[in-house]
């Protein structure tokens, strides 16, 4: 997925001069063909996101987009006051990528896991939230995230994430993508685990259980005629690769009750309130805190019961 | 012996110097305020970069081809307030409202106020968007300059240093940083806190052009201003050696002018030594 964004950002800064690329001395393999390309718009800043993020605010306040590039959570938490104070309050024209969200450096461990970044960019004035799961979302969240004027942040993946959707996709920031229809409950995700709920209720509909399967890449704005349409089901079940608070969960559950649509069943699947120490990939780790499709299909099947 | 114009000038300088101290401490006497001391260190900074200095348009706040002038020191943004109402980029009228509810000025400095480029509050901000800024303006050959008006305790931030690196790695010589140097932090004096003693020598090693003034000297500031850069493909450091809390004699120099307001009666003597109208 990285490779997608990487390609489609060069293609739009070909066709957009205002376009800057401002990262921390992360990047190796993925972004040399911008910086070979436009040198005058890509700077490299040295180990120091802090200063990106300013940079890149002083860019953006120019007239230009610029986007911010790490890994994790290293482009968010280490400069989130300049996110706050800098990027949000003035409403500037910056996009914040990081590369491999949540578990997806797996054994480098907790300081290179992005698990609570949908809870804390969620939590910021004027910023929008996207997490695409696959590569077509992905290409798609990159041209609407440029075309759109304000800050934004982009959890995208690592590598060889598995298509979710099928067939083409009508992708729109702050709209769901329904990946399949189905009425005994709804199963709504963010982000690249969407893989796997995607096979957990390939798995249910095996044994009978018709779910409707709902991609949710924009979790700021978040969707909330989708979810409304979801609590038609009765139940919810939420999947994503973050801690249990305050993410894509906590998100369905406030439109859930704000829009008086509580009474249906409802189950998060997230990260538990730890730190994740234990050692292992990606695939590993979440089968370890219930996120393969199994486990998953196994809390969907309970929360039907 | 200098010239009639040039004292005009520096007379001019030192009356607005004097109006933006006399603003200063009856905006933060109406609110209750703190930050005085710091934003009296900067008056003459401040009086000689709008009048002689920074390119800009009151009538015009966003002319494209200003100066951009940031502050990073946002607690002492009621100095800036005061010389853009003087300069009339906003009604005067309107300093009577900081730090009031409703009022149209914050307690640090705001870009929702005409002829503010950039909203700071947090130290170590301000450099890292100047440098950005230049970076933009370089990069499309734009002849406008950035102006980063920073206090020591911004100095203290890894931000600001970050910057600084980045800024000499890429040679921004459209690039002047200015330290009100009056060396008293929010705790205390920075000897006792953090030295950053020998101050020009880093900032050399660091590869900025670098210039030591006294920052109540209005010809002093005149004259290290209106020659940038001081070194072509170097950024500019100015070092301007102030007296926090200057003007007022019970605040000079102290580190609970970050704190106190004047009284009724300070304000009415503090004013009357500036001969200002209270």
């Amino acid at each position: 997925m990285r490779s997608a964004f990487n390609e489609t950002l060069l293609q739009l800064a070909r066709e957009d001069s205002r376009i800057f690329m401002i990262l921390a001395d992360i990047g190796y393999g993925e972004i040399e063909p911008f910086a070979a390309a436009f040198p005058d718009r890509f700077f490299n800043v040295g180990v120091a996101e802090q200063n990106m993020t300013g940079i890149a605010c002083g860019v953006a306040m120019e007239g230009n987009i610029a986007v911010t590039y790490s890994i994790a959570n290293f482009p968010t938490l280490r400069p989130l006051e300049q996110i706050r104070n800098d990027v949000c309050y003035h409403r500037a024209n910056v996009k914040i990528v990081i590369i491999g969200g949540g578990l997806a450096y797996g054994a480098l461990g907790m300081s290179h896991h992005s698990t609570e970044d949908l809870a804390i960019m969620r939590a910021l004035p004027e910023m929008v939230v996207v997490a695409p799961c696959d590569i077509p979302e992905a290409v798609a969240a990159t041209r609407a995230m440029i075309a759109y004027d304000g800050p934004v942040y982009y959890r995208c993946g690592y590598k060889d994430e598995p298509p979710v959707h099928d067939g083409p996709i009508q992708f729109q920031l702050g709209r769901a993508i329904t990946v399949r229809e189905g009425g005994d409950a709804a199963v709504i995700f963010s982000g690249t685990v969407g893989y796997n709920a995607k096979l957990a209720v390939e798995k249910l509909a095996g044994r009978g259980i018709a779910c409707r399967l709902v991609s949710m890449p924009t979790v700021k704005p978040i969707d909330q005629e989708a979810i409304l349409e979801a609590a038609k089901t009765g139940i919810i079940v939420t999947v994503e690769e973050h801690n249990i608070h305050g993410g894509l969960g906590s998100a369905v559950a406030e439109v859930l009750m704000d829009r008086g649509a509580g009474n249906v069943r409802f189950k998060r699947i997230a990260l538990p309130d730890v730190n994740v120490c234990k050692v292992g990939s990606q695939e590993w780790l979440r089968a370890q805190y219930g996120m393969s499709p199994e486990a998953i299909a196994e809390t969907i099947e309970n929360t039907l019961k | 012996m200098p010239t009639e114009t040039t004292n005009d000038r520096l007379k001019t300088y030192r009356d607005l110097a004097r109006r933006i101290r006399a603003h200063c401490l009856r905006m933060t006497h109406d609110g209750a305020s703190g930050h005085a001391g710091s934003m009296l260190s900067m008056a003459e900074l401040l009086a000689v970069l709008y009048t002689r200095i920074l390119r800009v348009d009151p009538q015009n706040p966003r002319w494209p081809e200003r100066d951009r002038f940031i502050l990073s020191k946002g607690h002492g943004g009621g100095a800036v307030y005061a010389v853009l109402a003087e300069l009339g980029f906003f009604p005067g009228e309107w300093l009577k409202t900081y730090y009031q509810n409703n009022g149209r000025l914050l307690g640090h400095i705001s870009h929702h106020v005409p002829g503010v480029e950039f909203s700071t509050g947090s130290l170590g901000h301000g450099l890292p968007v100047a440098v950005g800024m230049a970076l933009a303006a370089r990069q499309v050959r734009a002849t406008h300059r950035v102006f980063c008006l920073m206090s020591d305790g911004d100095c203290d931030e890894g931000s600001t240093w970050e910057a600084i690196m980045f800024a000499a790695q890429h040679k921004f010589d459209n690039l002047t940083a200015i330290v009100d140097y009056n060396r008293v932090q929010a705790l205390g004096h920075m000897e006792d806190i953090i030295e950053l003693e020998p101050f020009a020598k880093k900032l050399s090693l660091f590869g900025w052009a670098v210039r030591q003034i006294d920052g109540h000297d209005c010809a002093a500031i005149e004259a290290a201003l209106a020659q940038l850069p001081i070194e072509p493909g170097k950024p500019s450091f100015i070092i301007a050696r102030t007296t926090k809390g200057k003007g007022v004699d019970w605040m000079e120099d102290t580190v609970s002018c970050h704190y106190r307001y004047a009284s009724e009666e300070q304000l009415a003597a503090a004013l009357a030594k500036l001969g200002a109208d209270a």
